[in-house]
C-alpha cells in the first residue's frame, strides 16, 4: 500500500489493536481527531483476549487495592449499557470453603462497601440453589454484580465504532522504528505483515497502547517503562458448569476464578514472572494445569470430571511504581505516561497497566492527554455512547436481501454475539443458513459478514470474530468450511490451505497440554479428517 | 483430588467427538429438512441450552424418539435423551387438545372400549375424518386401531385367572393399553403361549399406561405419576410375589426398563432387570432348559420380521428372530433394521403425515419386495404403520407363537 504524505498525516497514532488501543482510537474518533491504530497482528490478540473475560464488580480488589475497586465498578456499570451485546450479567460469588477465614467476610463486605460494590452476604443454601454447581460445602457467600464480558466483540465493536467515525485501522502492520524531529516523535515507520513493504505514518502524538509489548516499544525511543511481565494461565471447559461467576472470599490467590462465558467455562489464573524473550510463545505447564484442576475443583467439584477443551495463557502488563526501580510495588491501576515530561521525549505517551474492564477509562485518560497536547477542547462521551452492537435496532431498511431479524432470531447465537449488527447478517437462502460451526451455531451468513465487515485476514481473525472453531471440535468440522469461503473472498486457495493449517495447528496448541481423554481422541479423530482424508499432512506450512 | 480420570459428563454428552454418524442414522434428517438432526440437536444444542435455555429449537419435537442415533453413536452418547430431556425442560409449546387425547390411551381406551361400536363406526365415517383432519389435526389418512368392546382385562378375569395356580412357574403380564383396549387376542395368545410352556400368567394388582405417549407429548408430570405407579405394582410382583414381569410391546418395555430413569427421574435399579420381553422370556427359558418347544408340523409361513426402532436400542430382536427360526415351517425373512416412521403418536398429527411416511417408504417397498405371508414385528404402532401403508397383514411373534405350537404336546412336556 503506498499512501501520499497527506493521507498519512494523522493526528493521533495509536500503536496496539488491543482493548485499550481499540478504545483509545473510538474515543480519538468520537472527539473529532484523525486517528490511525496500527496492530501487528490481529485486534485482541494479546493480553485482551488472554485473559479470564470476567466483569469484576472490582469485589476482587475491594480489600487490597480500593481504587481499582471503584474503577471497576464505575466501569462495570457502563459497560453493561455501553456495551450490553459482550456482556452477561451472571452475577457473582465470594464463597467461603471450610478451610477459610470465614472472618475475612466481613472485611471483604465492608470493603465492597467503601468501594461502592454492592455485595450482600447470603445463605450458603441459597448460593446453593443460586448456583447448583458451586462446592456443596461452602460456609458463607457473598452476592456480588460480577458478570462475564467477551473481550473479542468488546474490541472489534470499539473498532468498528472508530472506524465508522474516520478512523484507519491496520492490522498486521508492525512498527519497525519511530520517525523523529530532533527530540520529538513525528511519526511511525511499519512493516505490513501481509506484502512485507514498509510505510510511513506522521502525527504530532503516538500513544503506546502495546500492553506488555509497550515496554518493547518505548524501549525503540530510548525510554524505559518498567514492566513486568506476569504470565497468567486458564483451562477452557467444554460446557458451562456454572452459570454465576464463582470466587473465593479470601485474598487473591490462585485459580480462585471460574467464569462462564458464552458457551464454555474459564477457571484462571496462575501467576508467574517470565522473561521479555517469552512473551511471544509462552506456554501452560503441566504444573500449572495441575493447579488450576486443584483449585478448580474446590470451586465446582464438577470440574473434576468436566472434559477440558484447551488451556492457554496470557501475560499482563505489570508497571513497577517510577520511583521503584525494584519492581516490588506493583500496582494493578492505570498508568498514563506522558514521555514529554516524563522523558523529554515529545509527541510519545504511553498507556498501560490498568485491567480489560477499565480499557474505556485507559481510553479516555488517553484521549484527554491527546486532546490537551493537540489543543483539541471535546468531552469524552464513551460512558453514554452505546457500542455498535449494543444499540437499539434500526428501523427496516429497504435493502432487498433478507437478514436476520433481530425479533425473530433473537435467540440465534449469531444475534447474541452481535447484537444490532446481526442486522447486517444475510439469511436470504439455504447456503446463507447453513452451519460453517456447528459447535458455536455460525452461519455461512455469519461468516460472510465478518470476512466483509470486521477485518478479518485469516481463520484465526474469524475465530475470534464469530466463534468459528471455538467449540468442543476446536475445528475439527468447521475449519475446512471455513477456510474455502475465506479462500473464496480473498481469491486465494493456497493462502487458504496454509492458513488452515496453522490454525489447526494453534488448536493444537491449545488442545495439548489438556490432551487427554475425549480432548485427545477428538484431536486424533481430527487428524485423521485432516491428515488422512484432506491430506494436509504434507501441507509445509 | 480427582484429576480428571475420567471426562464422565450426565448422559456423556461431552463424549461426542463430532463424528455425526448418528446424524448418518437418524430416520427424519432425509425427509424432513427442518429437523438439524440428533448431534445439533443433541451434544450441540445442549452447549447452547446450559449458556440460555431460549436457544432450545422448538425444531426439536421432529425428534421421534427412536434412539437410533444411541445405538449408532461409538461413543456412547445418550443423544435421545438429551433430545427429550430438552424437551422437557425446554418446549414452550403446551401439548394440544389432540395430544393430550393421543397421549392418554388409557382414559380414553377405557371410554372407547365400553362404547366401542359406536366409536369404530364413528371413527371410519368420513365427515368425522375429516373432522378430526382439520379440527384436531389428526391425518384423515390414518385409521385408528379398532376399539375391542370387551377388554382384555375382563376376559382374563372371566376366562383364564382361575387356572393359572397350578403351574409351576409365575410371571405378571404387562399388558399394555394396546392389548386392553384395542387387541386382547394377543394377551390371550399370551397367556395360551405361556400356559403351554408351564407358566401361570398373572396381571399386576394395577397397571397403567406405561406413558411414552404422554412423555413425546410432554405431559411429563403425569407421565411421571404413572411411571411410579407402575414401577410400584412392579416391585410387588418381582420383590413379594418373586413373580418377573413379561410385556409383549417392545415400546412399554423399552419404556419402563430405561425411560423411567432416564426421563422421569424414576428410580427402578432393583426390578429393571425383572422387567423383560416376551420373546426374551421364552428365548431364555428355552435357552437354559428349564421349558422345551413343541411346534405343529403343519405349519408354513413365509414370514418379514421387521425391527421396530425400541427392539433395535435394546438390542433384542434377535431373541424374537431366533424364535420364529425355529418353527419348521417358517421362511423368514428379516427386514432392514429401519424405522417405520410411525414413531407412536407422531405420525397421527397431520403435521409428520409426509415426514412420517417418508420415513417408511424404503421399509414399505423392501416389504413389497419381499413377498410375505405376513410381516411379524413386536411393535403395536409399527403394525398399524405398515397395515396402513402396504398391503400386508402383521403378527406379533407371540401370536404367531400361538398358532404354530403344538399347545397340548408342549404343555405336557412342561407341566
Amino acid at each position: 500500500m503506498k499512501l501520499n504524505r497527506k493521507e498519512n498525516e494523522f493526528d493521533v497514532i495509536i500503536v496496539g489493536g488491543g482493548a485499550t488501543g481499540a478504545g483509545t482510537a473510538r474515543d480519538c474518533a468520537l472527539r473529532g481527531l484523525k486517528v490511525l491504530l496500527i496492530e501487528r497482528h490481529d485486534f485482541a490478540a494479546g493480553a485482551t483476549g488472554r485473559n479470564h473475560g470476567l466483569l469484576h464488580s472490582g469485589a476482587r480488589y475491594a480489600v487490597t487495592d480500593g481504587e481499582s475497586a471503584t474503577e471497576c465498578i464505575k466501569e462495570n456499570m457502563i459497560l453493561r449499557r455501553i456495551a450490553s451485546h459482550c456482556v452477561e450479567e451472571n452475577d457473582g460469588l465470594f464463597i467461603s470453603l471450610p478451610e477459610d477465614d470465614i472472618n475475612y467476610q466481613a472485611t471483604f463486605v465492608e470493603a465492597c462497601r467503601k468501594a461502592g460494590i454492592n455485595a450482600e452476604i447470603i445463605d450458603p443454601a441459597e448460593a446453593r440453589i443460586m448456583e447448583p454447581s458451586v462446592n456443596p460445602s461452602i460456609i458463607g457467600a457473598v452476592k456480588v454484580p460480577d458478570g462475564s464480558v467477551d473481550p473479542f466483540r468488546l474490541t472489534i465493536a470499539n473498532i468498528v465504532d472508530a472506524k465508522q467515525h474516520g478512523a484507519t485501522v491496520l492490522t498486521y502492520h508492525e512498527l519497525v522504528e519511530f520517525i523523529k524531529e530532533g527530540n520529538k516523535v513525528v511519526g511511525v515507520k511499519a512493516i505490513n505483515h501481509r506484502d512485507k513493504s514498509v510505510v510511513s505514518f506522521y502525527a504530532p502524538l503516538t500513544i503506546n497502547a502495546g500492553g506488555i509489548w509497550g515496554h518493547l516499544i518505548a524501549e525503540k525511543v530510548g525510554v524505559k517503562v518498567n514492566m513486568f511481565p506476569a504470565k497468567g494461565s486458564l483451562l477452557i471447559f467444554g460446557h458451562r458448569v456454572n452459570n454465576v461467576v464463582l470466587n473465593r472470599c479470601r485474598k487473591p490467590a490462585n485459580a480462585d476464578i471460574l467464569v462462564p462465558g458464552d458457551t464454555i467455562c474459564l477457571i484462571g489464573t496462575t501467576s508467574s514472572r517470565v522473561g521479555f524473550d517469552e512473551i511471544d510463545d509462552i506456554k501452560v505447564t503441566a504444573d500449572e494445569v495441575d493447579l488450576l484442576l486443584r483449585e478448580g475443583e474446590k470451586l465446582a467439584p464438577a470440574l473434576a470430571y468436566t472434559r477440558i477443551l484447551r488451556a492457554y495463557a496470557g501475560v499482563r502488563p505489570l508497571v513497577a511504581a517510577d520511583n521503584d526501580a525494584s519492581g516490588r510495588s506493583i500496582s494493578r491501576g492505570i498508568v498514563l505516561l506522558d514521555h514529554a515530561t516524563r522523558d523529554g521525549v515529545e509527541g510519545f505517551a504511553t498507556i498501560t497497566g490498568g485491567k480489560l474492564m477499565t480499557y474505556r477509562l485507559m481510553a479516555e485518560w488517553a484521549t484527554d492527554l491527546a486532546c490537551r497536547k493537540l489543543g483539541v477542547n471535546a468531552c469524552c462521551v464513551t460512558a453514554e455512547q452505546p457500542l455498535p452492537g449494543s444499540r437499539p435496532a434500526e428501523p427496516e431498511s429497504n435493502t432487498k436481501s433478507k437478514t436476520f431479524d433481530l425479533q425473530l432470531d433473537k435467540n440465534r447465537s449469531s444475534v447474541h454475539r452481535h447484537g444490532d449488527m446481526a442486522s447486517k447478517i444475510s439469511s436470504a437462502n439455504e447456503m446463507d443458513n447453513s452451519l460453517v460451526c456447528e459447535c458455536e451455531d455460525v452461519t455461512v451468513g455469519e461468516v460472510d459478514f465478518a470476512l466483509k465487515e470486521l477485518d478479518v485476514n485469516n481463520l484465526v481473525d474469524l475465530r475470534r470474530r464469530t466463534r468459528v472453531g471455538m467449540g468442543t471440535c476446536q475445528g475439527e468440522l468447521c475449519a475446512c468450511r471455513a477456510a474455502g469461503l475465506l479462500a473464496e473472498a480473498h481469491k486465494c486457495t493456497a493462502k487458504a490451505k496454509n492458513d488452515l493449517a496453522k490454525f489447526l495447528n494453534e488448536r493444537w496448541k491449545g488442545a495439548y497440554p489438556v490432551a487427554w481423554g475425549e480432548a485427545l481422541r477428538e484431536a486424533e479423530y481430527t487428524q485423521w479428517v485432516y491428515g488422512a482424508i484432506c491430506g494436509m499432512e504434507n501441507n509445509k506450512e | 483430588m480427582n484429576m480428571q480420570e475420567n471426562n464422565i459428563s450426565e448422559n456423556n454428552f461431552e463424549q461426542c467427538i463430532k463424528c455425526t454418524v448418528c446424524t448418518v442414522y437418524c430416520p427424519v434428517v432425509p425427509v424432513n429438512p427442518s429437523y438439524p438432526g440428533p448431534k445439533q440437536a443433541g451434544p450441540d444444542g445442549e452447549r447452547l441450552r446450559l449458556k440460555r435455555g431460549d436457544f432450545y429449537d422448538e425444531a426439536l419435537k421432529y425428534c421421534l424418539n427412536c434412539k437410533r442415533c444411541e445405538v449408532a453413536c461409538p461413543s456412547g452418547v445418550k443423544i435421545g435423551d438429551i433430545i427429550q430431556l430438552a424437551r422437557i425442560k425446554h418446549s414452550k409449546k403446551r401439548p394440544a387438545l389432540r395430544d393430550m387425547m393421543l397421549a392418554n390411551t388409557d382414559i380414553v381406551g377405557t371410554m372407547a372400549s365400553t362404547f366401542a361400536p359406536i366409536v369404530n363406526t364413528t371413527l371410519a365415517l368420513k365427515p368425522v375424518k375429516w373432522a378430526m383432519d382439520s379440527v384436531l389435526k389428526i391425518d384423515s389418512h390414518r385409521t385408528f386401531p379398532k376399539y375391542s368392546s370387551k377388554t382384555f382385562e375382563s376376559w382374563f378375569r372371566k376366562n383364564a385367572q382361575a387356572s393359572q395356580d397350578q403351574f409351576p412357574r409365575h410371571i405378571s403380564f404387562f399388558h399394555g393399553c394396546y392389548i386392553n383396549y384395542n387387541y386382547p387376542q394377543l394377551g390371550m395368545d399370551m397367556v395360551k403361549v405361556f400356559n403351554a410352556l408351564g407358566c401361570g400368567v398373572h396381571l399386576l394388582d394395577k397397571e397403567k399406561c406405561c406413558g411414552v405417549a404422554l412423555v413425546s407429548n410432554g405431559l411429563i408430570s403425569q407421565a411421571r405419576k404413572q411411571a411410579q405407579f407402575n414401577i410400584d405394582n412392579i416391585r410387588h410382583s418381582v420383590i413379594d410375589n418373586k413373580r418377573p414381569v413379561v410385556g409383549a410391546s417392545s415400546t412399554c418395555i423399552f419404556t419402563m426398563r430405561d425411560e423411567y430413569p432416564h426421563l422421569l427421574g424414576i428410580d427402578n435399579a432393583d426390578v429393571r432387570s425383572s422387567i423383560d420381553l416376551a420373546t426374551r422370556f421364552i428365548f431364555r427359558l428355552i435357552d437354559n432348559g428349564e421349558v422345551k418347544i413343541k411346534f405343529r408340523d403343519d405349519y408354513h409361513s413365509r414370514i418379514a420380521y421387521h425391527t421396530p426402532c425400541h427392539m433395535e436400542k435394546l438390542g433384542w430382536s434377535f431373541y424374537s428372530i431366533d424364535l420364529l427360526r425355529r418353527i419348521p415351517g417358517v421362511d423368514l425373512v428379516v427386514l432392514d433394521s429401519q424405522c417405520c416412521g410411525i414413531a407412536g403418536t407422531y405420525g397421527f398429527k397431520k403435521e409428520n403425515y409426509p415426514t412420517s411416511q417418508g420415513i417408511g417408504a424404503s421399509l414399505f417397498k423392501q416389504i413389497e419386495d419381499a413377498k410375505p405371508d405376513f410381516v411379524a414385528t413386536d411393535c403395536e404402532t409399527c403394525k398399524w404403520q405398515i397395515e396402513m401403508s402396504t398391503p400386508v397383514e402383521v403378527k406379533h411373534p407371540i401370536s404367531i407363537l400361538a398358532e404354530a405350537i403344538d399347545y397340548e404336546a408342549t404343555k405336557k412336556i412342561n407341566s
